[in-house]
């Protein structure tokens, strides 16, 4: 600690707690299973995503081939179809992508970027772990559940997601679901705190708030705003259940179902999409703030360049994620609430959009005048731009409340949402395995593969959810096994071919990104300490792949921000954030 | 150079899909021309964005991308470009919003001259209710729905008399006379979904919910459901004709009322019926 030079001229605080050891693994349990290690707890919970999420890939497949090619597949019947969509929206937005980029990247990165040796609380850490593998087994078991899982789709709309007409609806499906739920949200809640408290108390000395990578400030703020909305869902699943299960009537009127009145009366179906969207539309930024923040460091590291206006870039953050508390409703502008409302969402919508904007304006600016080599990580996240451009552009479309109203329940709404939070955050997720594999494994991932996997999936992404916005406006309902209508010219049964097979193909190339994780695993060439020369404090660990209380004896000091990249006057083009130096001239460098 | 290429590459395919391929919305059949004309508006403004940003991107990968001896340049922050960009993104927003409110307030307003009608919709069919000479719908309820009385017509209420009442058949309109659709559902959420007309609303068991429109064209249009129903979702289909005025009159008069009788002896039943004022 005496090499370090305290007092307000560096800015570096003296140390208010002493340096505690995190706990050590005694066995191969504790090693190998119930492990407390944020590291590797970080990888379970990548692992278990990817896992289910493959479950959810294929069921895509299925989804495609009967849009593509009604007909032809006996097996898939109205009912089996409405529950692979089912399982396939909740799957990727609960299980896969909330998973992975909280449990998953925020696990493995906030001890490191905020220099930490560990989470504050590895026990509870490790339990928000089996807690969330808990919830996984039991909503794959209701694949094999009397009457297969619940087709409610992955919005669960009571009535129909309780009643007979509905595949699981009175069996095991729709129970087993809302179980999964609450089971998720309980594991999150246990990890969402401790990320929160995390970056709140145990950043390292001079690792101000606003010097933290943007990937933290991503991560970070979708925690607190998971932690806030998922309660919302919480509720709503353990009122369902009552209903379901107790016959209590919650969201549950007076109705009469096949010609027989039912003992339900006074409840309301539109509460429960009050308290889903609450969750929802939160949601939908829960997973694209962490893609933010990423993307953000993606850029910078592998343009040479800092991020072009950080501090405008973590408020931007900061307001959407306040923002996005108060639009959930423009979900819901067709659902029957009063239509007054339809004035407030639409305009908190649409006042979104600006801080999204400056996201998108900043992160091409970073690339302006910068030194851009194309590696993977920036392919991925100039194909994350271009999808989440296109993606946040339509939101205007359905945002605008009048707009809405014939597009609404379109084709168009799921081509929409597919390209905004389903392809441009897995392009994240892909640049971001890219960019941290050699963190994680101490080998580069093979690049010849990764490019077949970057032009595949990002042209075929491309190919599937463009043209899929042309089917909805036509006028075609989500939603439906087979979309042949009057007003539906033969045309669009070609396209939808057409993306079926471009939807089979994005996926087998998916396939080739697994071989090339095991591969490189056991052959790829060694990275070195820090590969990408990137200024942030996780590769400044003294080794690769960082050991169990990452910082050997001592904690890094943090003497600037995570964007000192190509200072003038600088003996490299970048300066690591612990690295004593003298400061960059800008006056507002953090 | 590649890349650069293709993002080049991706903005011509986005915006030649767009002006070439066939797909675009059905020929509209009602009076929301304004809503299509919203939505051309912002494709227009969206558009324009998504090309100056893609383009913008391609340029720089290709001007910047990585050579020995480059060096990035260093800056921070640019105020005054930040401001500047918050300024046009807010006003390109307001641009689209502005005329977004404005027809939504028209869309939520029912003129006074609207004729009242009702869709009642269950797994996985559609039933219509018209006013029958009195004018006004007999009110309704749950409770009320047996195998004589499929859409739970009030019996007590004298309004409810008359009511023509089409179970399960297809709905007719007359030529330019506004209607108010009132959405009743008796089981789970429902849409009534016309693409031509560019309406719709969720029908939630419990209440009554609305949407008008006035039919501008005549024809034969399809009826979907767009709100996940079950397992019939996809097959609750139905038709609404819109008919010249005198059609409509004759078809009308083929229908029956709630009480029974041929809707063009409507007017004695309304007289006799009797029952109490709800």
């Amino acid at each position: 600690m005496s090499s370090v030079s305290e007092g307000p001229d560096t800015g570096i605080p003296p140390a208010e707690v002493p340096d505690l050891p995190p706990p050590h693994a005694h066995g191969f349990w504790s090693r190998w299973v119930f492990s407390q290690d944020a590291k590797y707890i970080a990888l379970q919970y990548s692992g278990t995503a990817i896992a289910i999420g493959l479950v959810a890939l294929v069921l895509s497949w299925l989804i495609r081939m009967q849009l593509g090619f009604p007909g032809v597949f006996d097996f898939i019947s109205a009912e089996a179809y409405y529950q692979f969509i089912t399982m396939h929206g909740m799957i990727m937005v609960v299980y896969l992508l909330t998973a992975i980029f909280l449990g998953g990247f925020g696990n493995y990165l906030i001890p490191l970027m905020v220099g930490a040796r560990d989470m504050v609380f590895p026990f509870v850490n490790m339990l928000s772990f089996w807690m969330y593998f808990a919830a996984v087994v039991v909503l794959a078991a209701s694949f094999f559940a009397p009457g297969g899982p619940t087709g409610a789709g992955w919005t669960l709309y009571p009535p129909q997601a309780i009643l007979s007409g509905t595949p699981g609806g009175t069996q095991w499906g729709i129970v087993l679901m809302l179980v999964s739920l609450i089971l998720f949200i309980i594991g999150f809640t246990m990890g969402g705190l401790n990320y929160a408290v995390t970056v709140l108390q145990a950043r390292t000395r001079g690792m101000t708030l606003m010097r933290m990578p943007l990937t933290i400030w991503g991560i970070f703020t979708a925690t607190v705003m998971a932690l806030l909305a998922f309660p919302a869902l919480f509720v709503a699943a353990v009122m369902m259940l009552f209903d379901r299960l107790l016959g209590t009537s919650f969201f549950m009127p007076a109705l009469v179902e096949m010609g027989e009145q039912l003992s339900y009366g006074g409840g309301s179906p539109i509460v429960f999409q009050h308290l889903f969207w609450f969750f929802g539309h939160p949601e939908v930024y829960i997973v694209a703030l962490p893609a933010f923040g990423i993307v953000s460091d993606l850029i910078a590291v592998h343009a040479r360049k800092n991020i072009f206006g950080y501090r405008m870039m973590v408020w931007a953050i900061v307001i959407i994620g306040a923002l996005s508390f108060i639009v959930w409703a423009h979900h819901m502008y067709v659902s029957g609430m009063h239509p007054y409302f339809g004035f407030f969402f639409a305009t908190t919508t649409l006042i979104i959009a600006v801080p999204t904007a400056l996201k998108v304006y900043n992160w091409v600016l970073t690339l302006w005048r910068g030194d851009i080599h194309l590696t993977l990580p920036m392919l991925f996240a100039l194909g994350f731009i271009v999808t989440f451009l296109n993606g946040g552009l339509t939101g205007l479309f359905l945002g605008n409340v009048v707009v809405d109203v014939p597009l609404s329940d379109t084709m168009f709404v799921v081509a929409h949402f597919h390209m905004v939070m389903g392809v441009a955050p897995i392009m994240v997720i892909f640049g971001a395995i890219y960019h941290w594999f050699p963190l994680i494994s101490g080998r580069m991932l093979s690049h010849r593969m990764g490019l077949v996997h970057f032009w595949v999936t990002f042209i075929g992404a491309y190919a599937i959810f463009f043209p899929m916005h042309y089917v909805g406006l036509v006028g075609v309902p989500r939603r439906y096994p087979d979309i042949t209508a009057s007003f539906v010219p033969d045309s669009v049964a070609t396209l939808n071919a057409f993306i079926t097979v471009a939807a089979l193909t994005v996926g087998a190339a998916q396939m080739l990104f697994l071989f090339n994780l095991f591969w490189s695993l056991c052959f790829g060439r060694r990275s070195g300490l820090n590969p990408w020369r990137a200024a942030s404090l996780e590769w400044q660990t003294p080794e690769i792949p960082p050991r169990h209380g990452n910082w050997g004896k001592e904690l890094p000091v943090v003497y600037r921000w995570a964007y000192d990249y190509s200072v003038p006057g600088a003996a490299r083009d970048y300066i690591a954030q612990d690295d004593p130096g003298p400061r960059a001239s800008w006056s507002h460098v953090p | 150079m590649i890349v650069a290429a293709s993002l080049v590459l991706i903005v011509l395919f986005s915006v030649g899909f767009h002006l070439l391929s066939p797909w675009w919305w059905t020929p509209i059949a009602s009076n929301w021309g304004y809503i299509d004309t919203t939505l051309v508006v912002t494709f227009w403004i969206t558009g324009a964005v998504f090309v100056a940003v893609v383009l913008f991107m391609a340029w720089c990968v290709f001007r910047y991308r990585h050579k020995p001896g480059r060096v990035a340049h260093y800056e921070p922050e640019s105020r005054r470009l930040e401001i500047w960009l918050t300024g046009l993104t807010a006003l390109g927003v307001a641009a689209m919003l502005a005329p977004g409110l404005v027809v939504w307030k028209q869309f939520i307003t029912v003129p006074d001259e609207a004729t009242e009608i009702e869709v009642v919709a269950q797994q996985w069919f559609w039933s219509y209710r018209l006013p029958g000479v009195d004018g006004r719908l007999g009110s309704s309820g749950v409770e009320w729905i047996d195998f004589e009385n499929p859409l739970g017509i009030n019996p007590h209420d004298r309004f409810g008399a008359d009511d023509v009442v089409i179970d399960a058949g297809d709905l007719h309109l007359p030529l330019g006379q506004p209607v108010k659709v009132n959405l009743r559902s008796i089981d789970v959420l429902h849409d009534f979904y016309v693409p031509e007309f560019r309406a719709k609303m969720d029908m939630v068991p419990g209440m009554v919910t609305y949407f008008w429109f006035t039919p501008t064209r005549t024809g034969e249009f399809e009826v979907l459901c767009a709100e996940l129903c079950g397992t019939g979702h996809g097959i609750m289909r139905g038709y609404v004709l819109i008919d010249e005025e005198a059609e409509y009159e004759a078809w009308l008069g083929e229908q029956f009322t709630f009480a029974g009788l041929p809707a063009s002896q409507g007017i004695q039943v309304a007289k006799t019926a009797g029952g109490s004022d709800p």
